[in-house]
């Protein structure tokens, strides 16, 4: 029976046509359909920034290669970058976020529903005009490509000198759309959060995803700004005449750099914090002990969210900034470390004294638990300014960060899906094929990102379409490239779970987990108006007070 | 991660050469490299450290804590601690106020530094996909191959490089030599380096600058003194003159090459390809992408793309005859 309409016993509802049911998507503003078109929109260009990823390391599994052309490379790795932050993980983070923190909360709907598919259609067609550039770039060379100048697109490579064709303004076009949409979804998840929280749910006692995704949607527009300005001001140099990066003409390469990790740094956390937030709801719930230190935990993340707005310039450190402002660069970076210290020490204290159930989501977040300190660990290598001016720009630094965005964020990300797909689908995932595809993507995560660290040791820099034999890194790119077939392959387990358990999977009921926020109080999946009476809460787990009257959180908190 | 940086540590085994690699970080033989590494190794101690920690309490965590066959019954609720939260906020400020100070000073050994009246001053610009290197106050110019003296830790003689660019971004990075810097265009960068060992280092271009990014490599040749200097001689000479090559020349000076190139002492004088006077002295053509053979140096000027695809030097559309005179004079260009 449709979820989206209240019957009546013993009626029949009459078939809708396919077309119906498209146009029903299409112009959705329920926040549960528009975060399954995000999450689903995100799975596609997962793999097509896979099949990105694949081809940089066949071209990198031996010495001189010629897998492909170095143009061809170039416009890989770019496309790879920017699909993957923009169009797999954002997508994806925002995508949860909406459909959960209204059941979170105990509401109905966001507060902007019509906001809410604008930005998210705004995002989809951003991602089509980036990859539109394949076949719409024409330059000089008359035929179509990607834009090949790195993710951060640095000046003046980006000036009509040395991008010659449109492909540089299909990245930028392509983000600025999407960016509008990012700003849309961010303004809306703070008035949700702030104005719409149901009768007991101070701001003190929502669930930790709540908060973080507020402190999260607060970076989202404070950093997408200076990157929407940043390209503003690349389009006058390229079409009106402006020399604001135009290094010829007496303008700064230097300047496109700061603008771009302004936004840049920021992003990272708007793209980590929400994993925490899912680390912070699956965690507790299979230890069976409320998370330790709620507060801290709040106060830690805006702590994040303030130092990480001036830490930027670390990705500077050897563009010939004065001792000065690289001497403040390291100290702003290595403090930030404290706080985000303190929550993986949380995280283990919640564990600590549970009863761990080790089902598919706590497998993942527990390897993200490890994998995250290592991330962070070699993060405080990076902040160090001088030892920086080795590593930076090299392997090191791609390791480091798919150590984070991967190990970190991708692991939670897919402890995400297992753990509410019973909620948002009404069955329950196969446990045999979501624990294949955990230990087959654990294996092929650190075959290629263990040993990625080693050449950046011996010296090989990033964005390098073949490299010279004699210098040490080519069995470490073999088993980089190795690695990339088991987490293909844990891939392609994920998806088949998907869908095989979508429409063939037991049913979930309401609370496989035995969990304790609003979101498993409804059916699975949740009716269009999500509660039948708005609830009034008492707690931080809610549930937890209904399945055990004599104990209740309130009593606690 | 420790162990590694012990394998790779040519001080800890004493090896003449660098373990694994020619441009391995932590095989240090410069002053800037040598301070780099000291930073790092107490870094690696101190993350060491704090990985081995966490690392057994999450495994043992994991270990102790699961969900074993019992009475069902929820473990006790604990909301947190306050003094176990002090305490793991104070230790983790007090390694960072560690870590900043080790920092700040090598910041300062480093970047503070400024050219000694018996250093060797360099100007090097980079360029798509080749390395100027001019040496002002000798009167020298050259390319792709960088000649520097050996520094005894006794009476340095460093090597200051000023660092400018043509036209887009570029990192300069011999590892074993000194951490990387950019070159920025419209923006003057330096960096120095203080070899204490003579010997070929190499490196390459750290900053993504265009297609052949990956094929813009360093070769820094450190000499002993008097080497240093016999070489200076002779690349202030102009170039050598041979009435054999005069049909070679004459290809030369008639086409274009010299529009981009220079060779001193004739017509030629390009500045937007390398100064091709003494092409001979050098092992490289390419800015390190293929040896300076015969062959190789016929081929680069019949199709460079055969040798670096996407370079800017065209093809230049010469005949068999005019490809081996041509080559018949660069290869007098000593």
């Amino acid at each position: 029976m449709s979820a989206d309409s209240i019957t009546w016993p013993r009626t029949e509802t009459a078939a809708h046509p396919f077309v119906d049911k498209l146009h029903e998507w299409v112009t959705t503003v329920d926040h549960k359909r528009l975060g399954i078109l995000y999450i689903i929109y995100a799975l596609v260009f997962l793999l097509i920034g896979g099949i990105e990823a694949t081809v940089i390391r066949i071209q990198l599994i031996r010495p001189h290669n010629d897998f492909v052309s170095p143009q061809v490379f170039n416009r890989m790795f770019t496309m790879h970058g920017t699909t993957m932050i923009f169009f797999v993980v954002m997508p994806v983070l925002f995508g949860f976020a909406n459909y959960l923190i209204p059941l979170m909360i105990g509401a109905r709907d966001m507060a902007f529903p019509r906001l809410n598919a604008f930005s998210f259609w705004m995002t989809a067609f951003g991602g089509l005009l980036l990859y539109f550039s394949l076949v719409g770039a024409n330059g000089l060379y008359g035929a179509g490509n990607a834009p090949d100048v790195g993710w951060f697109a640095y000046a003046p490579l980006t000036s009509r000198t040395f991008s010659v064709g449109h492909s540089t303004d299909f990245w930028t076009l392509a983000l600025l759309v999407s960016g509008f949409g990012s700003i849309g979804t961010a303004v809306n998840i703070i008035a949700t959060v702030l104005c719409m929280r149901c009768p007991g749910m101070t701001l003190a006692k929502m669930p930790l995803f709540a908060w973080l995704n507020l402190v999260m949607a607060s970076l989202v527009i404070l950093a997408v700004s200076p990157l929407t300005a940043a390209q503003l001001m690349l389009l006058v140099d390229r079409y009106l005449g402006g020399h604001f990066f135009d290094t010829q003409a007496g303008g700064s390469a230097v300047i496109w750099m700061h603008f771009f990790w302004v936004f840049g740094h920021p992003e990272v956390y708007v793209l980590v914090i929400p994993a925490f937030a899912f680390a912070s709801e699956i965690i507790p719930v299979f230890s069976r002990k409320a998370i330790f230190g709620y507060p801290v935990m709040v106060a830690a993340t805006i702590c994040i969210g303030f130092i990480g707005m001036s830490v930027w310039a670390h990705h500077m450190f050897t563009v010939g900034m004065s001792s000065a402002a690289n001497t403040f660069f390291v100290i702003s970076t290595m403090a930030i470390a404290v706080p985000t210290g303190i929550k993986i020490f949380n995280w283990l204290a919640t564990m600590w004294g549970g009863k761990i159930e080790f089902k598919t989501p706590m497998l993942f977040c527990v390897a993200f638990l490890f994998q995250f300190l290592v991330a962070g660990l070699t993060g405080i290598m990076l902040g160090s300014a001088p030892f920086n001016w080795q590593l930076g720009n090299s392997y090191f630094v791609v390791a480091h960060f798919h150590y984070v965005i991967v190990g970190g964020i991708l692991f939670t990300i897919f402890g995400a899906f297992y753990y509410w797909f019973p909620k948002m689908s009404g069955k329950m995932y196969s446990e045999t094929l979501g624990k294949l595809h955990f230990w087959l993507f654990l294996i092929g995560f650190h075959l290629t990102f263990d040993f990625m660290h080693i050449p950046g040791l011996l010296g090989m820099p990033r964005r390098i379409y073949t490299y010279e034999p004699g210098r040490g890194w080519d069995v470490w790119n073999l088993i980089v490239t190795i690695g990339v077939f088991f987490q293909a392959l844990g891939i392609v387990v994920f998806v088949a779970n998907l869908v095989w358990s979508y429409f063939k999977g037991e049913t979930a009921g309401s609370d496989p987990w035995d969990a304790w926020t609003l979101e498993w109080s409804t059916p699975s999946p949740p009716p269009a108006y999500n509660f039948a009476v708005i609830p009034t809460i008492k707690s931080r787990r809610p549930l937890w007070d209904l399945k055990h009257p004599a104990d209740p959180d309130w009593k606690y908190e | 991660m420790v162990l590694l940086v012990l394998c790779c540590s040519r001080e800890v085994l004493a090896d003449p050469t660098p373990l694994f690699s020619p441009t391995n970080i932590f095989a240090p033989a410069s002053t800037p490299a040598h301070s780099i590494f000291g930073l790092s190794l107490f870094v690696l101690a101190v993350t060491g450290a704090i990985f081995a920690i966490v690392f057994s309490l999450l495994v043992y965590a994991v270990a102790k804590f699961r969900r074993r066959n019992d009475d069902g019954r929820e473990p006790p609720q604990v909301y947190g601690s306050n003094q176990v939260e002090v305490a793991w906020t104070v230790i983790p400020i007090l390694i960072v106020v560690a870590l900043f100070m080790a920092t700040a000073r090598v910041i300062a050994d480093i970047q503070k530094a400024s050219p000694s009246a018996n250093a060797v001053e360099v100007v090097a610009i980079g360029h798509q996909f080749w390395w100027e290197y001019r040496y002002p106050s000798l009167g020298v110019v050259t390319a792709n191959e960088l000649h520097v003296p050996v520094s005894d830790p006794g009476h340095p003689t460093p090597t200051f490089i000023k660092l400018l660019s043509a036209d887009t971004d570029h990192s300069f990075w011999v590892p074993r030599l000194a951490g990387k810097t950019d070159l920025i265009p419209n923006h003057p960068n330096s960096t120095w380096i203080d070899p204490h060992e003579a010997g070929l280092y190499l490196g390459q271009c750290a900053q993504y600058c265009g297609t052949q990014h990956a094929k813009m490599l360093l070769r820094v040749y450190v000499q002993p003194r008097e080497e240093f200097n016999r070489w200076v001689q002779s690349q202030t000479q102009p170039a050598h003159m041979n009435s054999d090559a005069s049909e070679g020349q004459r290809v030369f000076e008639t086409t274009a090459c010299i529009d981009c190139h220079a060779v001193a002492g004739t017509v030629a004088n390009g500045r937007f390809g390398p100064d091709l006077t003494h092409l001979m002295s050098r092992e490289t053509i390419a800015a390190g992408a293929a040896a300076n053979t015969h062959d190789n140096l016929r081929l680069w000027i019949r199709k460079p793309d055969a040798i670096k695809p996407g370079s800017l030097m065209p093809a230049m559309e010469l005949s068999d005859r005019e490809l081996d005179a041509v080559t018949a004079y660069l290869e007098t260009l000593r």
